[in-house]
């Protein structure tokens, strides 16, 4: 939808929520956003609040909403945690969750509560699968 | 087959071999259990056979010849719909099939007409308000006021609604049932007591402060009011704009705003309205439209359509629905109001009467129904006996107290062909309504007319027994 | 794109002459205190009467419309609107009756409505009727009132409402409206209510449940006696949502299916012009133990016969508007029904049943049930919604890009994303006012769109080609958002309007 939309990609590097959320672990703390599926379901997002920083994340329940032009999704922690960084550029151009899903349009950092809620993700091999499957809901 | 429908017996044995069933009976049979499926015709008494063109005209005809319409009499009737002139050309427009038939926008690219006109519908709102955005039209005046107040407890949380009594009695009972729903009490603050008829400016400060306890979320004051009374606006708009302050929402008769200054420029947050004046037909109280204005900052908290401007692929100027997730059919219950559409074709009918009058057209009319009613008000204060309700200045409508039964003062009237306007008791159940007939003056009733009305109010109340004081009143219904 | 009506503005023009003032001018600064009038005039433009005339002639070209062509939008119901009802709703003494002209001189008005809401409450299968509620929006709000009410009179707070999947969005929006909130019942595999869940889910929390039947998937709710059963079980209220009662008129009736409140929207099912986006109407219907709760005023019959309204309704939850309902829609419905009787209403129902099952039977040629499948089941009622989730994984294609060529094609697109659980749904209802070759049209229309998916996609990407504008940046219009003119704003604009 967007021209300024990245090709279809889901980096393996990132592990994924089935709701088409992404999370990349390093040192107990994770950066979160959504996938490329979702960026392109939601078509060109228009606006975004960031979260405010201390917010305390549940895996599984929503944590920010991602308005696009016909939809607003409702943005899910693939894991929990206490937000220590929020991407606050977005606030003035959300652009980039279309553009750069998984650089600069990360959504927020958090410190891990539970390092051992990754295990109810996937890899990226499952999430391709799982969207190649059909059985995708829109984000 | 019906005139309506068109699928004929080769038609059918076609459709019916191409899906695959014998009849049209096992379509239904096969979705629709038995057991709550009709098992008789539809019985609607003398409406059980189908009738042709024209012997539905003849019936819905016969049944229109049966009520008595403006045109058949002197009507001072207002009390919120008003018998104002509606030039040619706007029936012409509405009646075209490119302006009737269509639905709402979905497909933008085939609907630029309709998204042109919402955009300049919105654009002549804002210029007519002085506020800075406008949807695209609600249902009608009242429920303006009570998605206002839905707005309200979207932007401030809970919190108590404040209502000037001068406010339509319709629209305090419409805004009862909606708060009553969303859980908001509902605060009346009455009119002054020196008699002029605006609302209690002392009362309505309290309130504002919270005196009641919680801090109001919303205030909501009519412009003209109910009475015709025109408020001290700026004054009951005094706290708006500050971050806390309850926001305000007038609700403003459009006509009045060549002569009156527009809320924008006294600081109200919201202006609403009904929309029946400009261009609509009585048509027994609906279908009309609310218009609906706002502040900027109040944008994504708005209710119902907003047309935008924008660009096509090819870089060309366009429009769109726009904001559209703040709607039931994106947000749900998050959303601003359930409203699904607007009132187009009555909103187009609005615009179409602004554009003919113009910035001029405005004001002038406007002058000329507040000359005809002040030319009204010394003519009928001028029969013995016959008082103003309220002493404030007004509009095109005036509240007078009779010294005798108002309803049999109206029936006297109308049997010379005058109906001069509404009895209060009926409509307020205010203690001091009572005696008080609300007269409507708009730029159809000519000077003659006026003077018909004050003759024949003067020849009813001095046929009739003047009312003892304290005797027994006519007792109405409260509406 | 055509110049806005500001910009074809001229200092000095004029549409309106004002009749002669007859009376002594009053200045209104006499009057009036000074800061309660007006500076400076708004700035409405100023145009002759020729002028607007052909400026909005030529905005209403820019539109599709139904007399022109099918307009096949799901859940919408756009059925043939006669002309005879305009005519209808115009005379006189209909168009140019006041609201509150006195009853004894209002009877032909009040016996029409009185008419027509004993005719909608035998269509329904329940007694008693209220006109009043705007649009079907307003008779939902009704609705979850009513049966707030309902319990409320005995002593029952139930913050619950029950709400499947696929319902309108209208429904929850409605609900949080009306201080309660909604619970969504899931699908099942057949697209009706899951009743495990239901089962699992209802309790005595329960105001009412909403539902759709046919519901927005086209299917009938089969197990309906049953869903009324758990709800009626733990004293819950049974709504009925009668956007698709287009579907079932003549051939079963809410009342009978255990419904207890029925709203209908009388700009679908009983034919009202849509008029680019409103007026509807939403009247509603409701069973003996909700009645006294109904909005005031309501129409009454005398034993002479004369027709009354009744405010004095104690238990009533209020009114929702102005006056009586939009009544210039109630002569049209009305109108309508005179026109049809009984056996015209079944086969209103009939016919649109036919030509959606019809048009599913033409879409289920290969060619496009390999792109395009129905969602669920294999017949529909009024109408059905397919799958683009095999043309956006296989060919890149969205149902967005197919709608945007079928205007290529001259055919309005069915709904395009609902019911939103179903993934790029395509949703229609040809209606039963279409004949079997506009029918056969829009089939042809689908068809030749999706061989185009396959050959040349990029041709749906940027559709359509032939329309006044080509495909709108809807995100710009939030971005940057433009809501009213300004003359500022458009400058250029205003020299092209003046070139041309």
């Amino acid at each position: 939808m967007s021209d300024s939309a990245a090709a279809e990609h889901y980096p393996d590097d990132l592990l994924y929520h089935p709701e088409h959320d992404w999370a990349r672990i390093e040192d107990g703390e994770a950066t979160l956003g959504i996938t490329w599926y979702a960026q392109d379901t939601l078509g060109e997002v228009v606006f975004y609040e960031p979260p405010a920083l201390g917010t305390q994340l549940r895996q599984g329940e929503m944590y920010a909403e991602i308005e696009s032009v016909k939809a607003v999704a409702e943005v899910l922690a693939p894991l929990s945690g206490e937000i220590i960084a929020v991407n606050e550029t977005l606030g003035q151009d959300p652009g980039p969750i279309n553009a750069d899903p998984y650089g600069a349009g990360w959504l927020v950092r958090i410190r891990l509560a539970d390092e051992g809620e990754r295990e109810a993700l996937m890899d990226a091999e499952s999430y391709r699968a799982l969207l190649a499957g059909g059985g995708a809901s829109s984000a | 087959m019906s005139r309506y429908t068109a699928i004929t017996d080769a038609d059918r044995a076609a459709m019916l071999a191409a899906i695959g069933v014998d009849s049209v009976e096992e379509l239904f049979a096969a979705q629709i259990p038995a057991e709550v499926a009709l098992q008789r015709e539809l019985a609607l008494g003398d409406l059980q056979e189908g009738r042709s063109e024209q012997e539905v005209y003849e019936h819905l005809s016969a049944l229109a010849a049966r009520n008595v319409s403006v045109e058949q009499e002197v009507s001072f009737c207002g009390g919120g719909f008003y018998d104002h002139y509606v030039p040619a050309f706007i029936d012409m427009l509405c009646e075209r099939s490119e302006l009737l038939t269509p639905y709402t926008p979905y497909q933008p690219e085939v609907s630029q007409g309709n998204l042109q006109i919402m955009f300049e519908y919105q654009s002549a709102i804002c210029e007519l308000t002085g506020l800075e955005v406008a949807n695209a039209s609600l249902y009608d005046g009242a429920s303006a006021l009570a998605a206002a107040a839905y707005m309200a407890k979207g932007q401030r949380g809970e919190g108590p609604i404040l209502a000037s009594a001068g406010l339509h009695p319709h629209a305090l009972q419409t805004l009862a049932t909606y708060a009553r729903g969303y859980g908001c009490p509902l605060v009346e603050v009455p009119l002054a007591e020196d008699g002029s008829g605006r609302t209690d400016l002392k009362a309505w400060r309290q309130a504002l402060a919270g005196a009641a306890g919680a801090r109001p979320i919303i205030a909501l004051f009519a412009q003209p009011n109910f009475y015709g009374v025109i408020e001290d606006a700026p004054a009951l708009c005094e706290r708006a704009g500050s971050s806390e302050a309850p926001l305000t929402c007038v609700s403003v008769d459009p006509l009045t705003l060549g002569v009156l200054a527009p809320p924008g420029a006294y600081g109200a947050d919201i202006a609403c309205g009904e929309g029946q004046p400009l261009g609509g037909r009585l048509d027994f109280g609906g279908p009309s439209f609310g218009f609906f204005a706002a502040r900027s900052e109040l944008l994504r908290r708005m209710p119902g359509r907003i047309a935008g401007q924008t660009t096509d692929n090819a870089g060309r100027s366009g429009y769109v629905l726009a904001f559209q997730t703040r709607e039931q059919h994106i947000r749900r219950e998050r959303a601003t109001s359930n409203i699904c559409t607007a009132q187009a074709l009555n909103a187009l009918a609005g615009l179409l009467y602004l554009v003919w009058l113009g910035p001029r057209g405005l004001r002038e009319l406007g002058e000329l129904l507040l000359a005809r009613t002040a030319y009204a008000r010394s003519r009928l204060l001028a029969i013995e006996g016959v008082s103003a309700l309220y002493s404030g200045p007004c509009f095109r409508e005036l509240a007078l107290r009779l010294p005798a039964r108002v309803e049999e003062v109206r029936s006297r009237c109308i049997e010379q062909g005058i109906n001069p306007g509404l009895a209060l008791a009926g409509l307020t159940g205010r203690e001091g309504d009572q005696e008080g007939l609300l007269v409507a003056i708009t730029e159809r009733r000519t000077r003659a007319q006026i003077d018909a009305l004050a003759g024949s109010l003067q020849d009813a109340l001095s046929d009739i027994v003047p009312l003892r004081a304290g005797g027994p009143l006519l007792s109405g219904a409260h509406r | 794109m055509s110049a806005t009506v500001f910009e074809r503005s001229r200092p000095g023009r004029r549409a309106f002459s004002p009749p002669p003032l007859e009376v002594p001018p009053v200045d209104p600064a006499q009057l009036i205190e000074d800061r309660l009038l007006r500076r400076a005039p708004p700035a409405l433009p100023e145009l002759s009467e020729p002028q607007i005339v052909r400026h909005y002639v030529r905005l209403s070209k820019l539109n599709y419309d139904l007399d022109s062509g099918i307009y096949p939008l799901g859940s919408c119901t756009m059925k043939h609107n006669p002309r005879l009802h305009e005519r209808l709703a115009a005379l006189p003494g209909n168009a140019r009756l006041h609201p509150l002209q006195d009853a004894r001189r209002a009877q032909g008005a009040l016996e029409l409505m009185w008419r027509l809401e004993r005719a909608l409450a035998e269509i329904a299968g329940l007694p008693h009727v209220s006109l009043q509620p705007s649009a079907g929006s307003q008779g939902e709000l009704a609705g979850v009132l009513l049966s707030r009410a309902y319990h409320a009179e005995r002593g029952q707070e139930r913050p619950l409402v029950l709400i499947p999947e696929a319902a309108h969005g209208t429904n929850p929006a409605t609900v949080a409206m009306a201080g309660l909130r909604p619970l969504t019942i899931k699908s099942d595999a057949e697209g009706m209510v899951d009743v495990a869940d239901l089962e699992a889910k209802v309790s005595e929390q329960v105001a009412c449940l909403m539902l759709t039947n046919p519901n927005t998937l086209g299917i009938f709710e089969r197990r309906i006696a049953q869903i009324a059963e758990i709800i009626h079980g733990v004293g819950a209220i049974l709504y009925y949502d009668g956007a698709n009662l287009n579907a079932i008129l003549g051939h079963a009736r809410p009342g009978d299916m255990g419904f207890d409140i029925v709203h209908f929207n009388l700009h679908k099912t009983f034919t009202q012009p849509h008029g680019g986006g409103g007026p509807g109407s939403g009247p509603i219907a409701v069973s003996e133990r909700i009645e006294p709760y109904l909005m005031v005023p309501r129409v009454t019959r005398g034993e002479d016969g004369a027709f009354a309204l009744d405010y004095d309704q104690p238990r009533s939850i209020g009114r929702l508007r102005s006056f009586h309902g939009n009544y210039g829609t109630f002569v049209r419905a009305y109108a309508y029904i005179c026109s049809l009787g009984a056996a015209g209403l079944k086969d209103v129902a009939e016919a649109a049943v036919l030509n959606a099952n019809y048009l599913l039977a033409r879409l289920s040629d290969a060619r496009v049930a390999q792109l395009l499948p129905l969602a669920y089941g294999k017949l529909c009622m009024h109408e059905l919604v397919l799958s683009g989730a095999p043309l956006r994984r296989e060919l890149k294609v969205k149902t967005l890009d197919l709608a945007k060529r079928l205007l290529d094609h001259g055919v309005h697109p069915p709904t395009i994303y609902f019911p939103l659980l179903v993934e790029e749904a395509l949703m229609t209802a040809p209606t039963e006012t279409e004949t079997k070759e506009t029918i056969d049209e829009l089939a042809d229309a689908i068809i030749a769109v999706l061989d185009e998916a396959r050959s040349e996609p990029e041709l749906l990407r940027s559709a359509p080609h032939t329309t006044p504008v080509g495909r709108l940046d809807e995100a710009r219009a939030v971005r940057e958002p433009v809501l009213r003119y300004r003359p500022e704003q458009s400058a250029a604009q205003a020299q092209r309007a003046a070139d041309g």
